[in-house]
């Protein structure tokens, strides 16, 4: 390892070696309140996105409809880099600091709600017409189709795609590392990037796959566990 | 009863409006099984559909036990859908849930206890002679299973119209007739109309009283079954009762030829074809017959080929036209 690697990086791993841990916690709770934020955001948009058409089961104003899907394109395409510092004046606002864990939660939202948004609104184009149609014979509210048909008839599918948006804003919050987010990335970016300290650059890193991998196994196994429709 | 009076729906589609149905009017009896036949794209589902309101209907009336459809608010459509169950041709059962929470369904948007839905849903398997299938999920379960879980959710609120939108056409010929069956017991035990929608004279056939013929958006008859079946006045209500087109077949070369139709013969009575040759001498051949069962009369039709012996065949012929329950006529060589 010593031919890959000085005895000066090995140094500077063993010295924060003590720190992994903490920043591992940090980055985890970082994804996992980004993602619930995002998902009390994301999910009443994502339901709006597809009961709100015009054949929908609660049709809203056109403008309306425009107006949500203009908002979310919009944040959908602005480069995350970019988001994440014109969202340091909105995490000062509302954390009143724009440094730290705490304060990265701010930019991840705003990144990720309109991603969630989307994949709910997939999830929940999944669910068959008919069984909505069938509810509706039988003499439903739109809310009740909602809560009752829309959202739990396409659970597995909506835990599918929050496990895909939760290992996203893993990644995102990796990244929030360059403005001051704490976490995994902050190391992997202050030692590896900027004092060319590769090899904690690569622990970090692992420890970043290790989560993803932790997430998304969960998350599957999840999702097919509470899955009705597969004979077993 | 249900009433429709001058319904039309029309429908816009990007390259123009489509008349789906125009200027229907039917009456459904309380108690009646009432089909309503007709090829894809006839409308019946639209029209079906126009009784519960899923679709609004351009101009008319449709009327369910006195209620006008059309004015009721929201709230209170609601409340009268509760009363106008509806069964599908692809069952729509929840996927994620128990049969037994199926059927508690309609009963929890109603706002019902969950101990008294889950009573009443436990009845309605048995009812549906599925006692030991309500922790079972619907993917589990065979089509006609599934329907009669879709049957039993849709008895859940004790409603007094049954709508049926194709509900056996996915279903093979056993299951379907186990199926009309059962919609047949609950018409007679709980006294709930029925509405059957169906492209199948079959289905007809076996539970319907009254049916009415739907050809391109038009109701072109409508009546009581056997009357309909014995006597088809209409080229489409022809196509649907005979469906191989006994109207147009073979001549034998040599032989006058009769068409007789059944208007209704009761089975009881003495067979034609034998009779002719007991008791007149006259040996006939048969040379096409699209003949059916409805409530114990015969209806249909039966080409004959009369006997080439010019007097025998005279013979036939009057003894034909004495004959109670049938209509004949001569088919001419071309």
């Amino acid at each position: 390892m010593s031919i890959f690697f000085s005895s000066d990086e090995w140094l500077t791993l063993v010295d924060n070696l003590p720190n992994l841990p903490f920043a591992t916690w940090e980055t985890f709770y970082a994804t996992v309140l980004s993602t619930l934020l995002a998902m009390v955001i994301g999910l009443p948009l994502g339901v709006l996105l597809v009961v709100g058409e015009k054949d929908g089961i609660l049709p809203l104003p056109r403008w309306l409809m425009a107006v949500i899907n203009t908002v979310i394109n919009l944040l959908r395409s602005v480069p995350f880099l970019i988001l994440m510092i014109a969202a340091i004046p909105l995490s000062r606002l509302i954390m009143g600091t724009s440094i730290g864990t705490l304060a990265s939660i701010v930019p991840l939202v705003v990144a990720s709600f309109p991603f969630v948004a989307r994949l709910v609104e997939t999830s929940l184009r999944e669910v068959d017409g008919g069984v909505i149609e069938a509810a509706q014979s039988m003499g439903a509210t739109p809310f009740q189709i909602i809560s009752r048909v829309m959202v739990p008839e396409s659970l597995p599918s909506l835990i599918a795609n929050v496990t895909i948006a939760l290992t996203t804003i893993l990644g995102y919050s990796a990244m929030a590392g360059i403005i001051g987010g704490g976490g995994l990335g902050q190391i992997a970016i202050n030692y590896g990037y900027y004092k060319y300290k590769y090899l904690i650059m690569v622990v970090a890193t692992i420890l970043l796959v290790v989560l993803v991998q932790l997430f998304q196994s969960l998350g599957t196994r999840l999702s097919v566990r509470c899955d009705k429709r597969l004979r077993r | 009863m249900i009433e429709i009076q001058n319904l039309t729906k029309r429908f816009t589609t990007q390259s123009g409006t489509v008349v789906a149905l125009e200027d229907i009017s039917l009456t459904i009896r309380d108690g009646d099984i009432f089909g309503i036949i007709g090829m894809s794209g006839a409308g019946k589902s639209t029209l079906v559909r126009c009784i519960n309101m899923l679709e609004r209907p351009d101009e008319g009336l449709v009327a369910v036990n006195g209620l006008q459809m059309q004015s009721l608010s929201p709230k209170d459509l609601r409340a009268a859908r509760r009363d106008i169950a509806m069964i599908f041709q692809q069952f729509n059962l929840l996927m994620q849930r128990t049969c037994l929470k199926n059927i508690c369904f309609p009963l929890e948007l109603a706002g019902r206890p969950k101990a008294e839905a889950e009573a009443r849903a436990r009845q309605l398997l048995e009812l549906v002679g599925l006692p030991d299938k309500a922790d079972a999920y619907p993917a589990q379960l065979s089509g006609g299973q599934k329907q009669r879980i879709a049957i039993a959710r849709a008895l859940a609120t004790d409603p007094k119209v049954l709508l049926c939108d194709e509900a056996t056409s996915a279903l093979d010929p056993n299951t379907t007739h186990s199926i009309l069956q059962l919609i047949q017991q609950i018409n007679r035990e709980l006294g709930i109309t029925v509405v059957v929608i169906t492209h199948q004279m079959s289905v007809v056939e076996e539970i319907c009283n009254r049916v009415a013929i739907l050809d391109g958006g038009h109701v072109v008859e409508q009546g009581d079954v056997g009357q309909i079946f014995s006597n088809p006045r209409t080229a489409a209500a022809r196509r649907l009762v005979f469906p191989a087109g006994a109207a147009k077949s073979e001549l034998v070369p040599g032989r006058r030829m009769v068409r007789v139709a059944f208007n209704g013969t009761q089975t009881t009575d003495k067979p034609l074809v034998a009779s002719l040759a007991i008791e007149c001498n006259a040996l006939v051949s048969i040379i096409a017959a699209d003949t059916r069962m409805v409530n114990g009369q015969t209806l249909g039709s039966m080409l004959l080929a009369l006997p080439e012996d010019e007097a025998a065949a005279q013979r036939a012929i009057d003894y034909i036209s004495n004959y109670p329950g049938l209509s004949f006529e001569e088919v001419k060589q071309a």
